[in-house]
C-alpha cells in the first residue's frame, strides 16, 4: 500500500516536473524572441536617455540634462498642449458619437449588421490611407470647403485647413474621431447587452422616451465601460503619430508638434537620440500617470 | 395643463415613428461615416483633369481604371504588394507558431515564474510601443536588419507576442480539459496532445490571431519608415505615403494605390465581420 502510493506521488511529482520542463520550452522561444527585441529596447532607451548619444563612436553621459532640456523647451510646450487637444477633443467626440452609434445599432430592426459594418469600418483602415483622405477633404479645394462654403454657407470662403495650426489641429482631430467612433460603439453596445431589458422596459412603461433611457439609464449604468474606454482612448491619443506626421509633419514651425512627431523628428531627423529617448521616457511616465488617476478618480466618483 | 389637451398616445404610432426616426438617425450617420471612403472610391476613378473639379462630383465623369493601372504597373506598387505580402505572411506564421505556444503553456501548464512572464507580456502591453524605436533602429543597425524585409518581421513579430500569447491563451481555456486527460490516460505524451488535440481543436482561434497578425503588419508604417531605405524594399504604407509627397496632385493615382493596399483589410473585414467584432468586445483590441 505504502510503497504504491510512494510511486504514485513519485511519478506525479516527475510528471509535473516533465510538465515545468515541457512549458518553458514552449514559453521560452517566444519570451526570449520577446526580451531581446521589446524589453532589452526599452531599457536601452532608458541607458541612451542619458547620454549625448553618437551613432559613431563614443557617446557622452550626461546625466538628466536631456530631460532637463525638456523642461525648458518651448516646442516641448505646444507638443504637451497639442496632445492634451487632440486627447481631449477626440475622447469626448469617440465617446459621444459612440455611444450615439451603440444605441442606434442595439435597436432590434433590420440591417443593424450593415449599418455597424458601416460605422466600425474606419477603425480597421490604415492610418496612412485615412491620413491621406484627410488631407484631400480638407484641402482648399477639397470637399469640406465646397460643403462648408457652398452647399451649407457657413463659411464665406474656401480655407487652407492644414497650414493653419488651429484648423489643422481641428481637422486632425475629426480624423481621431472619424476613425475611433465605432470602436468605442463596439464596446458600448456589447456591454449593453449586459444589462437586463427589464430595467430599460420598466423606464419605459412609466413614459421614458427611448433616449431618456439612453442617458438617465443606460449610460450610467455603464460607467465601468466608460472608465475602460476613457484609459484606452487616453493611452492611445497620447500615443497618435501616424496622421500627425502625415498630415502636417508637425509643422508650420513645429506648431502641430505632438510628443512622439517632435520625439521622431529629434532622433531621425536632428539624429539627437539621446533627447529622443528622454521625450520619449518621460511620455511612458505620463501616460502611465495618466492613467491611474483616471482609475481612481473613476472610483472615487463611484 | 398642455398635457391634458394633447390626445392619448398611441403606443403603436409612436414606436413606428421613433422607429422612423431611429432609420433616418442610421441612414445619416452612415453617410457621415463613410462619405470619405465613397469619395476616395470616386476620385480612384477620375481622370487627372477631373480629381479637382469644382463643384466636386461624386460619380465620375468619364471613369478610367488608368489610375489602377499607372500604379500597378508604372509606379510599382505591384512590387510593394509584393513585399508587403512577404512581409506580412512570415509576420502571421511568425506570431502564430510562437503565440499558440506561449499560449498553451500558459493556459494548461504549470511552470516556475509563471506569474513574471506573465505580468511582463502585460505591462509590456500597456506601454507605447514607440517608446523604444530608437533603440530597435540602433540594434536593427548592428544586427544588419536594416534594408531588410526579414528585419521587419523579426520586430513585428517580437512586437505582437504578449497580445496574440493572450488572445489564444484566452481560447485554450475555455477547451475542456477532459479530451486532454484522456488522451494522456492513453498514453500520449505532453506534445502529442498539444499537437494532435489541442491545435487541431484551437483552429478557428488561431485563425482569428492570424487575420490580426496579418493586418497589423500589412498596415505597420513607422517601423517599416525608420528601418526601409532601399526603395525596392518598401512596403504599401511607405510607398503609397512617398508617393503622395513626390506627386502631390496625382490623388486619382494614390487612391487607386490605396485601394490595392486596402483590399486585404476590406475581403478580411467582409468576411470576417462577427469575428472581428468578437475579438474586439473579448479584448479590447484596438487594431
Amino acid at each position: 500500500m505504502t510503497t504504491a502510493r510512494a510511486m504514485q506521488v513519485q511519478k506525479r511529482r516527475q510528471g509535473r516536473r516533465g510538465d515545468a520542463l515541457f512549458a518553458l520550452l514552449l514559453v521560452l522561444p517566444g519570451f526570449l524572441w520577446f526580451s531581446i527585441f521589446n524589453i532589452y529596447p526599452a531599457v536601452y532607451a532608458f541607458w541612451i536617455s542619458f547620454h549625448k548619444w553618437a551613432i559613431l563612436g563614443e557617446s557622452e553621459w550626461v546625466g538628466l540634462q536631456n530631460y532637463l532640456r525638456i523642461f525648458s523647451d518651448p516646442i516641448i510646450l505646444i507638443a504637451l498642449r497639442n496632445t492634451a487637444v487632440y486627447a481631449l477633443a477626440t475622447i469626448i467626440g469617440q465617446i459621444a458619437i459612440g455611444f450615439v452609434l451603440a444605441v442606434l445599432v442595439n435597436q432590434k430592426l433590420p440591417f443593424m449588421k450593415f449599418f455597424r459594418l458601416v460605422y466600425y469600418f474606419p477603425v480597421i483602415s490604415s492610418w496612412v490611407v485615412v491620413s491621406l483622405i484627410f488631407i484631400f477633404l480638407f484641402n482648399s479645394e477639397g470637399l469640406v470647403n465646397f460643403i462648408l462654403v457652398d452647399f451649407l454657407h457657413i463659411m464665406a470662403e474656401p480655407k487652407a485647413w492644414l497650414t493653419d495650426p488651429a484648423t489643422a489641429l481641428v481637422a486632425i482631430c475629426i480624423l481621431g474621431i472619424w476613425k475611433g467612433a465605432g470602436w468605442v460603439m463596439v464596446i458600448y453596445h456589447a456591454a449593453m447587452q449586459g444589462i437586463s431589458s427589464s430595467v430599460t422596459e420598466a423606464a419605459e412603461v412609466d413614459g421614458a422616451s427611448p433616449w431618456q433611457v439612453s442617458w438617465f439609464i443606460v449610460f450610467p449604468m455603464l460607467k465601468p465601460t466608460t472608465l475602460f474606454i476613457t484609459i484606452m482612448l487616453t493611452i492611445g491619443a497620447f500615443q497618435s503619430f501616424i496622421q500627425f506626421y502625415i498630415m502636417t509633419g508637425g509643422g508650420p514651425n513645429n506648431q502641430t508638434e505632438v510628443f512622439l512627431s517632435y520625439m521622431f523628428t529629434q532622433a531621425f531627423k536632428y539624429l539627437d537620440f539621446g533627447y529622443g529617448s528622454a521625450i520619449a521616457f518621460s511620455l511612458a511616465v505620463l501616460v502611465v500617470s495618466i492613467s491611474l488617476i483616471q482609475q481612481r478618480f473613476f472610483k472615487e466618483g463611484a | 395643463m398642455t398635457r391634458a389637451m394633447t390626445p392619448p398616445r398611441n403606443p403603436k404610432t409612436t414606436r413606428r415613428v421613433s422607429r422612423i426616426l431611429m432609420y433616418v438617425l442610421l441612414v445619416v450617420l452612415a453617410i457621415c461615416m463613410s462619405l470619405p471612403m465613397i469619395y476616395t472610391l470616386s476620385t480612384a476613378f477620375k481622370g487627372t483633369v477631373f480629381v479637382f473639379e469644382y463643384p466636386p462630383q461624386f460619380i465620375p465623369k468619364e471613369p478610367t481604371f488608368a489610375n489602377f493601372v499607372n500604379a500597378w504597373q508604372s509606379n510599382n506598387f505591384g512590387h510593394y504588394f509584393l513585399n508587403s505580402m512577404f512581409t506580412a505572411s512570415m509576420t502571421t506564421i511568425g506570431t502564430v507558431a510562437i503565440a499558440a505556444t506561449g499560449a498553451y503553456a500558459f493556459a494548461r501548464l504549470n511552470f516556475p515564474l509563471k506569474n513574471v512572464f506573465f505580468w511582463t507580456y502585460l505591462l509590456f502591453m500597456m506601454i507605447p510601443g514607440m517608446l523604444y524605436i530608437i533603440p530597435q533602429f540602433l540594434i536593427a543597425k548592428k544586427l544588419h536588419l536594416l534594408n531588410s524585409l526579414m528585419g521587419l518581421v523579426v520586430f513585428y513579430v517580437a512586437g505582437s507576442v504578449p497580445f496574440h500569447t493572450f488572445l489564444l491563451r484566452g481560447f485554450f481555456q475555455s477547451i475542456p480539459g477532459e479530451i486532454e486527460e484522456a488522451a494522456q490516460m492513453d498514453g500520449a505524451s505532453r506534445w502529442q496532445v498539444f499537437t494532435r488535440i489541442a491545435l487541431p481543436l484551437a483552429m478557428p482561434a488561431l485563425g482569428t490571431s492570424a487575420i490580426f497578425a496579418f493586418l497589423g503588419s500589412w498596415d505597420e508604417f513607422t517601423l517599416a519608415l525608420t528601418f526601409i531605405n532601399d526603395e525596392n524594399l518598401r512596403t504599401l504604407p511607405i510607398a503609397i505615403r512617398l508617393f503622395q509627397g513626390q506627386h502631390t496632385a496625382q490623388w486619382g493615382l494614390i487612391f487607386a494605390a490605396s485601394l490595392i493596399a486596402m483590399v486585404p483589410v476590406v475581403v478580411a473585414y467582409v468576411g470576417f465581420q462577427n469575428l472581428f467584432i468578437k475579438t474586439v468586445n473579448e479584448g479590447g483590441v484596438k487594431t
